[in-house]
C-alpha cells in the first residue's frame, strides 16, 4: 500500500474532483446547516440566519424535567460501548485464535456455525431476547444488552481474527514452542502482536457499532437510567409537546462528535480491516 | 550428547512418511541429513524437536526417552530455514526469549545475551529490530537464539537456503565453527549437497524416507553404496552410461565401450548394469579410450567443464583444468580412468 498515491502525468484530476465535488455537495449542504442549526437563529422560511444562539446547546447544563441528564446518558453509552468493544477483543482474539490454529473436536462446525450466526438476521431474535432477559433479570440494565450486542457482533469478530491469525508464519509459533513457551504464552506474547493492526482494526469497529446501536437498547434498556444517546436522542423527536427540531440537531452534533474524532485519528488502522499481515 | 531414533515412524492421516528408521548420532558430532525434497528429512527434524509426535518408535537424548516429553522439556534449539524471528522484539529481546519464558532475571539474560551475540559477533546490532537486519545478520541472531540456554542439541533447517551465494560460504564456515566451539551435537537438514559435504561430520542420505546410506563426507563420495547416493554427491554431478555385463566387463549398449571391472567377476552376461563416471575421472588420463563430440563446454575460471556426447547418444562429464584447444563440436578422444568408475546394478545396488 502506498502511502500517496502520486499524481499521474497523463490525466489530469480536476474533472474527477470536479464531478465529485458536485456530487457531494448536498451532503456537504446538509452537514453545514446541521452545524450552523444548532448555533443559529433564522426567521421562518428563510436559509440565512440572523442570530448566533447558545439556547439550543442547553440541555448540555440543564436537564429537562422527564429526561435524563445529557452526562448521565453519556457515561452509560460509553460503558456500553467500552464494554462491547472489550468483551468482543477478548472473545474473538481467543476464539479466532482456537479456530485458526489449535486441532480442536468440530472445528469446521464451529467454523460454520460462526459463519452462519454472522449472516443470521438479529432483528429477528429481539422477542426471545427480550424474554430471556427478562426472565433472568435483566432486562432494562446495561448489562444485559452489552451481553447481547457483544453476542450479536461477535461472529464478524472472531472470523475477521481467524482471518488475520491465518496470515501468522507457524514458524513462529514453532520457534516459541521449542524455545520452551507455553501454548497460551506462545499466543500473547509472540502471536498476538503480529496482529496488533487487525485488534486496533476490530476494536475500533466494534466501538463505532456500539456507539451507533440504536434497537437493542431501545428494546432491552429503554429506562431513563440506562439509556444511551441514540435511544436518548429518539426520545426528543418522540416527545410532541416539546418539539424542538435545533435540540435535536445539537444532541445529534453532540452524538456524533466521538465518532468523527475516532476517525480522524484512527482511519489508518480502520483501512487495516481490510489489508493486514505481519510487518516486520 | 548422544541422540538416537530406534525405529521411528511417521505417517500423516494414511501418509507414511518415515518408516522404521533408526539413526544414531554421536554426541558432539554433526551431522547432515541430505535428500530431495519430500524425502522425510524436515519430519525427521521436527519429530527430534517435539513438534511432530511419532507414530511408533522412540527417541532418546542421551540415555533419556524423550519420545512423549513436548517440545517444551526437550532442550533442543532449532534455526529454522526462514529464521522465524519475533518481529516486534528487538534483536536482545529475540535471544533472550528462551531465557525470559523460564523465568531467569533480567540482568542475567543480559549478560547471557551479551556473551551469546560477542560469540556470533551480532554484539553492536542489539537494539535493532530483525527487518532492520540483513540476512546473514539474522541467521546469526537466529543462531544465538537457538544456543543461548545450551541445549542438548542443535537442530538446523536448511538454514543457508535463503542467503545469497557469498554469505552462504561464509556463513557454513560460522555455523561449523560454533557447533565446535559449543560442543554441541547438530543436526543439519539440507538438499544442498555441497553443504552436507562441508560442514558436516557424517551425512545421512535419505530417499523415499529411508536413510541410504550415512557416512563420512569422503566415504560416502569414493564409496557410494547406490547409483542415488552417486547421483546426489559431487558437483559437476556423475554421468550414467548404459550397458550389459558380458564376460567380467562392462560393454555399453552399442558395444563400442568395453571396460574389464573386477567388481564384475561372476555376474552373469547380459546382466543389465549402470557405470557412473565422475567428471574428474573422463579426461586426458584414463585408460579407457572413448570417443565423441562435445556438446556442452563451459568454463568456470580454473576449470573447463564438458559435456561429452557420444555415439549411442548418452553424455560423459568432464572437468579439466582450463584448456582453450578444445572448442564446440569439437570431436575429442579421451580416457576413463577404469579404476575409479562405479558400477551398479539395474536396482541402483553398488556391485
Amino acid at each position: 500500500m502506498s502511502e500517496k498515491s502520486k499524481t499521474s502525468a497523463n490525466f489530469s484530476s480536476i474533472p474527477v474532483i470536479a464531478l465529485l465535488g458536485l456530487l457531494s455537495l448536498p451532503l456537504v449542504v446538509m452537514y453545514a446547516y446541521l452545524i450552523l442549526d444548532t448555533v443559529t437563529n433564522s426567521e421562518p422560511g428563510s436559509l440565512v440566519p440572523n442570530q448566533f444562539t447558545l439556547e439550543h446547546w442547553k440541555f448540555l447544563w440543564e436537564t429537562r424535567s422527564g429526561k435524563s441528564s445529557i452526562w448521565l446518558v453519556t457515561l452509560n453509552t460509553f460503558i456500553f460501548t467500552c464494554c462491547i468493544t472489550g468483551v468482543i477483543l477478548l472473545v474473538s482474539s481467543m476464539a479466532g485464535y482456537v479456530l485458526s490454529r489449535l486441532n480442536v473436536p468440530a472445528r469446521g462446525f464451529f467454523l460454520a456455525g460462526v459463519m452462519v450466526l454472522h449472516a443470521f438476521p438479529s432483528v429477528t431474535l429481539i422477542i426471545s431476547i427480550f424474554i430471556v432477559l427478562q426472565y433472568i433479570g435483566l432486562y432494562n440494565s446495561l448489562i444485559g444488552v452489552i451481553l447481547v450486542k457483544a453476542a450479536i457482533d461477535m461472529p464478524l469478530g472472531i472470523w475477521l481474527m481467524k482471518g488475520f491469525y491465518d496470515t501468522v508464519p507457524w514458524e513462529i509459533e514453532m520457534a516459541g514452542i521449542v524455545d520452551g513457551a507455553s501454548r497460551f504464552t506462545v499466543w500473547r506474547r509472540l502471536v498476538l502482536p503480529q496482529i496488533k493492526p487487525a485488534i486496533m482494526a476490530l476494536g475500533l469497529f466494534s466501538f463505532l457499532t456500539g456507539w451507533s446501536e440504536f434497537i437493542l437498547p431501545q428494546v432491552l434498556a429503554p429506562g431513563s437510567q440506562v439509556q444511551v444517546l441514540s435511544v436518548y436522542l429518539a426520545s426528543l423527536i418522540a416527545d410532541d409537546n416539546n418539539f424542538d427540531f435545533a435540540t435535536f440537531k445539537a444532541v445529534g452534533v453532540f452524538y456524533v462528535i466521538p465518532v468523527l474524532i475516532l476517525y480522524v485519528f484512527f482511519q489508518k488502522y480502520l483501512m487495516n480491516i481490510y489489508g493486514g499481515g505481519t510487518k516486520g | 550428547m548422544r541422540i538416537l531414533l530406534d525405529k521411528f515412524s511417521k505417517s500423516f492421516g494414511t501418509t507414511s512418511v518415515i518408516e522404521d528408521m533408526n539413526l544414531e548420532v554421536g554426541s558432539g558430532e554433526m551431522l547432515a541429513l541430505l535428500g530431495p525434497s519430500g524425502c522425510g528429512k524436515s519430519t525427521t527434524l521436527f519429530a527430534i524437536c517435539g513438534i511432530h509426535r511419532p507414530t511408533s518408535g522412540r527417541i532418546l537424548f542421551g540415555d533419556k526417552d524423550v519420545t512423549n516429553l513436548p517440545s517444551q522439556e526437550r532442550n533442543v534449539g532449532v534455526v529454522f530455514q526462514s529464521y522465524a524471528l519475533y518481529p516486534h522484539m528487538t534483536v536482545e529481546e529475540n535471544i533472550g526469549f528462551p531465557l525470559t519464558v523460564r523465568r531467569v532475571t533480567a540482568a542475567e539474560i543480559k549478560k547471557q545475551v551479551a556473551a551469546i551475540a560477542a560469540l556470533v559477533h551480532i554484539d553492536n546490532l542489539l537494539d535493532r529490530k530483525p527487518s532492520q537486519l540483513s540476512g546473514g545478520q539474522q541467521q546469526r541472531v537466529a543462531l544465538a537464539r537457538a544456543l543461548i540456554r545450551r541445549p542438548d542439541v542443535l537442530l538446523l533447517d536448511e538454514p543457508l537456503a535463503n542467503l545469497d551465494a557469498k554469505l552462504r560460504l561464509e556463513m557454513r564456515s560460522e555455523i561449523r565453527r560454533l557447533q565446535k566451539e559449543t560442543g554441541i551435537t547438530a543436526i543439519l537438514v539440507t538438499h544442498d549437497q555441497v553443504e552436507a559435504m562441508s560442514m558436516c561430520d557424517r551425512i545421512a542420505i535419505m530417499k523415499s524416507g529411508e536413510i541410504v546410506q550415512i557416512a563420512t563426507p569422503s566415504q560416502m563420495y569414493q564409496d557410494p553404496r547406490t547409483a542415488f547416493v552417486a547421483g546426489f554427491l559431487g558437483n559437476p554431478p556423475i554421468s550414467f552410461l548404459k550397458g550389459k555385463a558380458a564376460q567380467g566387463a562392462f560393454v555399453s549398449t552399442d558395444g563400442k565401450l568395453q571396460m574389464t571391472l573386477p567388481a564384475l567377476s561372476g555376474i552373469a552376461d547380459g546382466t543389465v548394469l549402470t557405470l557412473g563416471i565422475r567428471p574428474e575421472h573422463f579426461g586426458t588420463a584414463g585408460d579407457i579410450p572413448v570417443e565423441g563430440r562435445i556438446a556442452f563446454a563451459e568454463t568456470q575460471g580454473r576449470e573447463n567443464l564438458y559435456d561429452v556426447l557420444l555415439p549411442d547418444g548418452s553424455v560423459l562429464r568432464s572437468i579439466q583444468p582450463v584448456r582453450d584447444d578444445v572448442k564446440l563440436g569439437d570431436q575429442v578422444r579421451w580416457g576413463i580412468d577404469s579404476r575409479s568408475a562405479f558400477v551398479f546394478a539395474e536396482n541402483g545396488q553398488r556391485l
